[in-house]
């Protein structure tokens, strides 16, 4: 497995329990960040949302575990799955590869846009890794 | 680094599947310092070692080891231990890290006269060096499984036993607690990788061996554990009537393996439909599975039987699976 290195895109949104959010007009693709994955080790299973489920901000919309450990999935935004990264069901270790790219674990369509001003940037989340 | 039994111990070095697999493939090494060392010694420590573990002691010559329970009243296991004979009237016990303790207090209280216990663990290091690569990387021959001799690596005096917990074969390495880090050294200078507890443990589960505290303990009979194996009924020791009792009419529950049909990861804890629990689970490196031992109904432990398990909510089945889970293919 070839790991990413640490690193935190200043295009994202994040939630303090490690999960971002990309939005693009009403929707979002989300995931988590590097820290997250870090702490986790290689994933080996992605519990994904069904699509057309309902997800809500900080509730958990799936798990992802590592042969050690289970972690639930914080939703940074609320909205319907529109889709789930089949990729990272089948080869989760997608997420520890390339956790902003091709590890994102679902998209979905917002339902309360207005949520995003609660989200931290870059530097709000960086903090958040320095006080854990 | 986390704590267990009083010891700090690396889960991982690089990651838990990459351990894993150079365990399966090359050769790995393990520090486990942490078990205990107990030593018996006198003329009566024959008599006092077969009065209370499970296995028959007089199998054993100067030069074997041998897999053992050291058994409660009710036949549970208060811990499995290999014991070695090191001549007629000496004795090595090497027991669990979180059991020593219980295993030395037991031993201690039931001591005759004539036998000497005496808890060596601080003395000693372990080494266990595992892998089909492990031998040649050692510049060891191979050997009988379940023997000893001593020898040296690189300088360093050794007890190679011919023992593991990964199902590859491979030697545990005891050596003085004082020439530890020069071994360990001289270890990983022969291209040997460190491994971590994540590692010992999917390695340990891909071939059924059990853990005590999960798999196996005070509460469960030895023959249920699916150990009689290791019970020789035909001697005296402690809880025998039970389990014979037990094997007579045969255990209500068994320890089962199983893997997972379903994608899921089984996890310690997790019950089994129709009353049954999941005592260990992960996903197999190698199989790329979710596999797992669990305790089941005897009537549901055959082989090919369907399971579902209770994960976290969500019903996932899983079938019976034969003993090992893992086989190396040739």
């Amino acid at each position: 497995m070839a790991a990413a290195s640490e690193s935190y895109p200043d295009d994202l949104l994040y939630h303090p329990e490690h999960d971002w959010a990309r939005i693009d007009g009403d929707e979002a693709v989300m995931g988590v960040t590097w820290f997250a994955q870090d702490a986790l080790g290689e994933l080996v299973h992605y519990e994904a949302p069904d699509v057309g489920a309902t997800v809500s901000k900080d509730s958990s919309y799936g798990e992802v575990e590592s042969v050690k450990a289970v972690s639930d999935l914080i939703s940074p935004l609320s909205g319907e799955v529109l889709e789930v990264n089949a990729k990272v069901v089948d080869a989760p270790e997608t997420v520890n590869e390339d956790p902003y790219g091709d590890g994102w674990l679902i998209r979905i369509r917002l339902t309360s846009p207005e949520e995003r001003e609660q989200l931290l940037d870059v530097a709000g989340y960086k903090q958040v890794l320095e006080s854990a | 680094m986390v704590p267990f039994a009083g010891w700090e111990m690396p889960v991982q070095y690089e990651g838990v599947i990459q351990e894993h697999k150079v365990v399966r493939t090359d050769a790995g090494v393990f520090d486990v310092s942490h078990m205990g060392e107990i030593e018996v010694e006198g003329p009566t420590a024959r008599d006092l070692l077969q009065s209370l573990l499970s296995n028959d002691v007089d199998k054993l010559e100067p030069g074997d080891a041998q897999y053992t329970l050291l058994t409660n009243e009710q036949g549970g296991i208060i811990d499995d231990l290999i014991l070695y004979r090191l001549d007629e009237h000496r004795f090595l016990i090497v027991a669990n890290a979180s059991n020593s303790d219980a295993v030395l207090r037991w031993l201690k209280e039931h001591e005759l006269r004539g036998s000497d216990v005496r808890d060596v663990s601080d003395d000693y290091a372990l080494l266990a060096v595992q892998g089909p690569n492990a031998l040649r990387k050692l510049g060891l021959e191979h050997g009988k499984a379940f023997t000893w001799t001593m020898g040296e690596v690189d300088g360093v005096e050794v007890m190679i036993n011919r023992t593991g917990y990964t199902g590859e074969e491979g030697v545990e390495l005891a050596c003085m607690a004082d020439d530890a880090d020069r071994l360990w050294d001289a270890i990983l200078a022969r291209g040997i990788t460190p491994c971590g507890l994540g590692a010992r443990d999917t390695l340990r589960l891909e071939v059924c061996y059990p853990l005590h505290g999960n798999d196996i303990g005070p509460q469960r009979d030895a023959i249920s554990s699916g150990l009689s194996w290791a019970c020789a009924l035909d001697t005296e020791f402690t809880g025998v009537e039970t389990l014979r009792a037990v094997k007579e009419r045969g255990p209500e529950q068994k320890l089962v393996p199983f893997r997972m049909t379903e994608k899921a990861i089984p996890r310690q804890g997790m019950p089994i439909e129709g009353g049954g629990e999941v005592t260990s689970g992960t996903q197999s490196p190698m199989l790329d599975v979710g596999i797992g031992m669990g305790y089941v109904p005897a009537a549901s432990a055959k082989v090919g039987t369907e399971l579902v398990i209770d994960v976290r909510g969500k019903p996932r089945r899983a079938e019976v699976a034969k003993k090992p889970l893992y086989k190396k293919e040739h």
